[in-house]
């Protein structure tokens, strides 16, 4: 197990770097770079491209552009091309602002699903069974940045709950509690709409998880032994049906970041996936390429977990 | 006497209830299609079937895939809701029985399934699969259930140490025994055996054969002993019931439905049975065609259509249940009183 480990991990590394190396690239390669952003410009002068290409050391060939790309990171010097500022701090700060969303809509996600999706399973076929099965093909089906706005129009006219930003302008001095309750009001639309279409599909997950471990032979062996309905559900069912969803929990680890661009964008929220947006947009190379690294390390690292964390649950799963 | 209610007339047959007594037990499915999932058919899997089982009886079911047997036998248990019929075990409507009842009254049905490996929970070790139903139904403490468990588990011929493991972990036989060990736990009256040895190769089925026998004779069991194995049966059955297309055909004790069977069907059947021999003549009457669709059974006689002394009235009409004078209970023309 320990060898697994340690083999397992750095064979994660090596992939990361490799992943690094190949997002560096088609980043750099794509069409347009700082200089193209505002062609229209008038005071843009080609000394001044030639100025700024070379400033951010664009005129060297992709390999040493690459090495300069690590250097700075891993030394934390790095800054974005667009306001000097350094990368890393600024990521850091966006990224608790998402944080508490990311943290809402999964606890509703994973909260809401289970009870909806077992419930399904287990009156299969049942006006309950076919309404929400009609519900979430329709949550699946319509695009979040679509009902986004309906619910904006809808909620902004019949309710009176804030639907931008993370906080009521003005409010920086006020007492901590009222700015607490404040941002948490903020927190409801966006992390709701963040997490419909994900408790739509999770949901049709465990309820097709269910139904394939409710039909399996030891399922009836449960029942044959007079145990009561629930401990047939929760402690033979469930406990069986849970596997799958072991991975999916540790692939949830990227989405800390970059995990809702559109709900960001639509509710301006000041979080990570904005600034990724922005970063695109303005072509701010070093950013655009820190937040895909750190994606990328999220995703292995959550990979990683869900594989120990399978052999956890599994008897039968040993890591050698 | 009935003549629609199948049981052996026998002479020694005595007078007291039978331990598990079954009336006219149907189970039909209903076959839906379409958008708004419109029934259009029914399948008949078990149609009015009836039998009687006596305390420390074996009664073997018997007849080729897909006639019904696994259904009939959970239906008796009522795992499956039959459509219609009674089942009476110790004298008690099973049918009747509410939700927490039935529950409760497991404890006396047990039953072991066909495939030892996926009947067993893989997520649960084998102390946990045989000492579930101790600690749920009456109770018992931690340490309790696990010297119960330990008395199981060497009862079926497994060492105490099996308790920490899990199904993966164990051969096909072991699995089975663990099986029988968790049908056993709470020590039923009646247990269904579901193919029970089917999946296993020889040498294995004779030990859990002579397990089974072994525990019949020392608890008093009553067997449902589903099989489609004729060898294994005449091992260990008291009596055979020979099932074609949802219906009982014939019932009698073993060695006389092995010596002189009555209806065409189980003759066919016996018939068709490889003797290890090769002295032996080759069997001189295979049945033509295939087992007709239960979705749409022939009239008259379902073995009509494949029967080598078929009549005309067979077609037309379904032949009743009689007893013969040497205590056959047989469901076909040739043999009806006039």
């Amino acid at each position: 197990m320990g060898s697994y480990l340690i083999r397992n991990f750095l064979q994660r590394c090596v992939l990361l770097i490799v992943v690094s190396m190949i997002s560096h690239a088609v980043i750099l390669l794509a069409p347009g770079e700082p200089s193209e952003v505002d062609p229209s410009n008038p005071r843009m002068k080609p000394e001044d491209i030639a100025k700024i290409r070379a400033a951010f050391h664009l005129d060297d060939p992709l390999h040493v552009q690459y090495v300069y790309w690590m250097r700075d990171m891993v030394s934390g010097e790095l800054t974005s091309f667009k306001d000097g500022q350094p990368v890393l701090p600024k990521i850091w700060s966006r990224f608790l602002n998402s944080l508490p969303l990311f943290v809402c809509a999964t606890l509703i996600v994973w909260t809401l699903s289970f009870p909806v999706g077992i419930r399904a399973a287990v009156t299969r076929g049942s006006l309950y069974d076919r309404s929400t099965t009609f519900i979430a093909y329709g949550l699946i089906s319509i695009p979040g940045f679509f009902l986004s706005y309906l619910f904006i129009l809808w909620i902004v006219e019949g309710f009176n709950v804030p639907v931008i930003g993370m906080a009521t302008f003005g409010m920086q001095d006020a007492h901590w509690l009222y700015r607490g309750m404040d941002q948490l009001w903020h927190l409801v639309i966006p992390s709701v709409m963040s997490a419909l279409a994900g408790v739509a599909i999770l949901s049709r997950y465990v309820r097709s998880q269910m139904l394939e471990v409710i039909g399996q032979d030891y399922i009836r062996t449960a029942r044959a032994k007079g145990l009561d309905p629930d401990s047939v559900i929760y402690r033979h069912a469930l406990r069986n049906a849970l596997l799958p969803f072991v991975t999916m929990f540790g692939l949830m680890l990227p989405g800390l970041i970059g995990g809702s661009v559109i709900i960001e964008q639509i509710f301006a929220w000041p979080g990570i996936g904005r600034l990724g947006y922005d970063a695109i947009l303005a072509r701010d190379f070093p950013v655009i390429l820190t937040i895909n690294f750190i994606a990328a390390a999220l995703t292995l690292a959550g990979t990683f977990l869900s594989d120990i964390l399978y052999a956890v649950v599994d008897p039968r799963i040993r890591l050698q | 006497m009935n003549t629609t209610v199948l049981r052996v007339g026998d002479m020694n047959s005595s007078n007291h209830d039978p331990l598990v007594a079954v009336r006219g037990l149907k189970k039909h499915f209903a076959v839906r299609s379409g958008v708004f999932a419109r029934v259009h058919g029914w399948i008949k899997a078990v149609d009015d079937v009836s039998f009687d089982i006596d305390v420390g009886e074996t009664l073997a079911l018997v007849g080729e895939s897909g006639c019904g047997k696994t259904t009939l036998g959970r239906a008796v248990l009522r795992l499956i809701e039959p459509s219609a019929g009674v089942v009476t075990v110790c004298g008690r409507d099973i049918g009747a029985l509410n939700f927490t009842q039935l529950r409760e009254f497991r404890r006396k049905l047990q039953i072991i399934f066909q495939d030892p490996y996926s009947s067993l929970n893989p997520r649960i070790s084998v102390g946990g699969i045989v000492g579930e139903s101790i600690r749920v139904h009456e109770g018992a403490s931690q340490p309790e259930a696990q010297r119960r468990v330990d008395e199981l588990l060497e009862r079926v011929g497994l060492d105490a140490s099996f308790r920490r493991r899990f199904p993966h972990e164990l051969s096909g036989g072991q699995r089975q025994r663990v099986g029988i060990a968790r049908a056993l736990a709470l020590g039923p009256e009646f247990v269904v055996c579901d193919e029970a040895v089917s999946a296993l190769d020889v040498s294995v089925q004779a030990q859990i054969l002579n397990l089974l026998s072994e525990l019949q004779r020392d608890a008093g069991l009553a067997y449902l002993f589903i099989s489609h194995d004729l060898n294994v049966v005449r091992q260990i059955a008291d009596r055979v019931a020979v099932m074609y297309l949802g219906k009982l055909v014939e019932c009698a004790g073993v060695e006389r439905v092995f010596s002189t069977p009555m209806h065409p069907y189980t003759q066919s059947l016996i018939d068709a049975n490889p003797i290890p021999d090769p002295s032996y003549p080759p069997t001189t009457t295979i049945l033509e065609g295939e087992v007709p669709s239960a979705l749409n059974p022939p009239t008259g006689c379902p073995f009509h259509t494949r029967c080598p002394q078929a009549m005309d009235h067979c077609r037309t009409t379904l032949p009743l249940a009689t007893v013969t004078e040497t205590g056959h209970t047989v469901a076909c023309h040739l043999y009806a009183q006039s």
